[in-house]
């Protein structure tokens, strides 16, 4: 089976309005570049995406949001990204945020075959309105369910043409997490080599994970916030 | 009174040797600048790493290194990298041996909320509710008041909570609090504060018992 494909644009057929996407990466750190810009040509809408973060206005899921391509969001912190805060504030988007943790964990259950899982945090807040609580040994936890994708999106250092992908550093994450999870998992690599080149003992991802991959182009990698000694 | 420098440098006397340490973004971060010597703690960045370095220099900067503050950093001899369900299956499962985190607002029963302002500012708890919900040990660090004078060191809390009952320890720029089924107990001072002061800027139970030592070990 054929996994590799030319380019973003097509890796993202079959990418309609209403579906709902997760997308790797922390901040900007390791998200799919090549394909969130892919996304924005496309024009797709009323996207529901998954992502610890929503960029920044003019970077990564930023430009999704300023072309209003996204309905809702499940993220963990947006800190950095002031459209999203009007957008939020104004009711235009819909928002959904989660503890980081409880985010990972959501993508890991879907990848691991779990429906669900107990996890105490957000116990007590606004996070747990509407979902079950139950005691273990003592200590509250609150139900969280398993997150149900179309498409998982990720971004990974090489990969080979069987799907087998390796992250670098910190640009891991939620990738390898998202990659197990989504229905059909696209793959965007800064290097693609072929099978047998990549030393199976430092494989991230196994290949049966993703369906598509493509090698990437012309990288930003934007930092938000270069800092130096 | 303290600065946010010094906050960080009193919070760093709570170090001990071999703990693992998740400083959160803001003061916090500072603290990591003051461990003590003699003292070695692994640094955990919630987005997957351990063993975080110090900044690196302009020529070594990598768009692929960051901290959980999406700040660059560098690695150290003996670092791994992880996933973020790793990464807060440490956390979670209590390795991680002491937190530190900002808030905006702490209560009497050791509640805090530093998440949300609701109508206002909304940027959502990143790891925070993760990390107060099972770490073993959480030190708060923040102002005592805010812009306008008001107490943060609360009976009720006014914000969406993050987490109850899990703040262990507050240092602000007044002073030092453990916080116990009493309340705020007030165990050193700021430099030049009086018990009276710190009274007047706590609303939560404040317990005061005999002297109260001044902070030592702090400096400019």
């Amino acid at each position: 089976m054929n996994k590799v494909v030319q380019n973003a644009a097509e890796a993202i057929v079959g990418i309609t309005d209403g579906m709902t996407l997760m997308l790797g990466g922390f901040g900007l750190c390791g998200i799919p570049e090549n394909s969130i810009n892919a996304l924005v040509k496309s024009g797709v809408k009323n996207l529901t995406c998954i992502s610890n973060n929503a960029g920044v206005d003019d970077f990564g899921i930023g430009l999704m949001l300023q072309g209003q391509q996204v309905k809702k969001m499940i993220s963990s912190y947006v800190g950095e990204n002031a459209e999203f805060e009007r957008q939020l504030l104004s009711g235009e988007l819909e928002v959904e945020l989660l503890p980081q943790g409880t985010l990972a964990e959501r993508c890991r259950a879907a990848g691991a075959g779990i429906p669900a899982f107990f996890t105490p945090a957000g116990y007590g807040t606004e996070v747990a309105e509407g979902k079950e609580v139950r005691e273990f040994k003592g200590k509250h936890y609150i139900m969280e369910q398993a997150f149900d994708s179309d498409f998982a999106i990720v971004k990974a250092w090489k990969g080979d043409t069987d799907g087998n992908l390796i992250f670098k550093a910190t640009s891991r994450n939620f990738n390898p997490l998202m990659a197990m999870a989504g229905k059909i998992t696209i793959a965007e690599v800064e290097e693609l080599v072929e099978p047998g080149e990549l030393d199976p003992n430092f494989i991230h991802t196994p290949g049966i994970f993703v369906n598509r991959i493509f090698k990437g182009v012309n990288y930003e990698k934007r930092i938000e916030q270069t800092t130096t000694r | 009174m303290l600065n946010k420098e010094q906050i960080a440098q009193r919070i760093a006397k709570e170090l001990e040797d071999g703990f693992y340490v998740n400083l959160g973004i803001g003061i916090p971060t500072l603290v990591a600048n003051y461990i003590p010597t003699g003292v070695s703690v692994t640094l955990q960045s919630e987005n997957g790493l351990l063993g975080m370095g110090p900044f690196p220099t302009l020529e070594n900067v990598d768009a692929d290194l960051i901290n959980a503050g999406k700040q660059t950093i560098t690695t150290l001899p003996g670092s791994s990298f992880f996933d973020s369900a790793t990464s807060f299956g440490m956390i979670r499962s209590g390795r991680v041996d002491l937190t530190v985190l900002g808030a905006m607002e702490v209560n009497d029963e050791g509640d805090i909320a530093n998440w949300k302002i609701p109508g206002k500012m909304v940027k959502g708890m990143g790891g925070a509710m993760d990390l107060v919900a099972s770490a073993k040990n959480i030190i708060v660090a923040m102002q005592h008041t805010n812009r306008a004078g008001d107490s943060k060191l609360l009976k009720e809390l006014s914000l969406p909570v993050t987490g109850l009952g899990c703040v262990k320890k507050v240092v602000s720029n007044l002073g030092v609090f453990e916080i116990t089924e009493r309340g705020f107990e007030l165990k050193e001072r700021a430099p030049g504060v009086s018990v009276e002061e710190i009274q007047q800027a706590t609303e939560g139970r404040l317990v005061v018992e005999g002297e109260i030592p001044e902070i030592v070990g702090i400096w400019e």
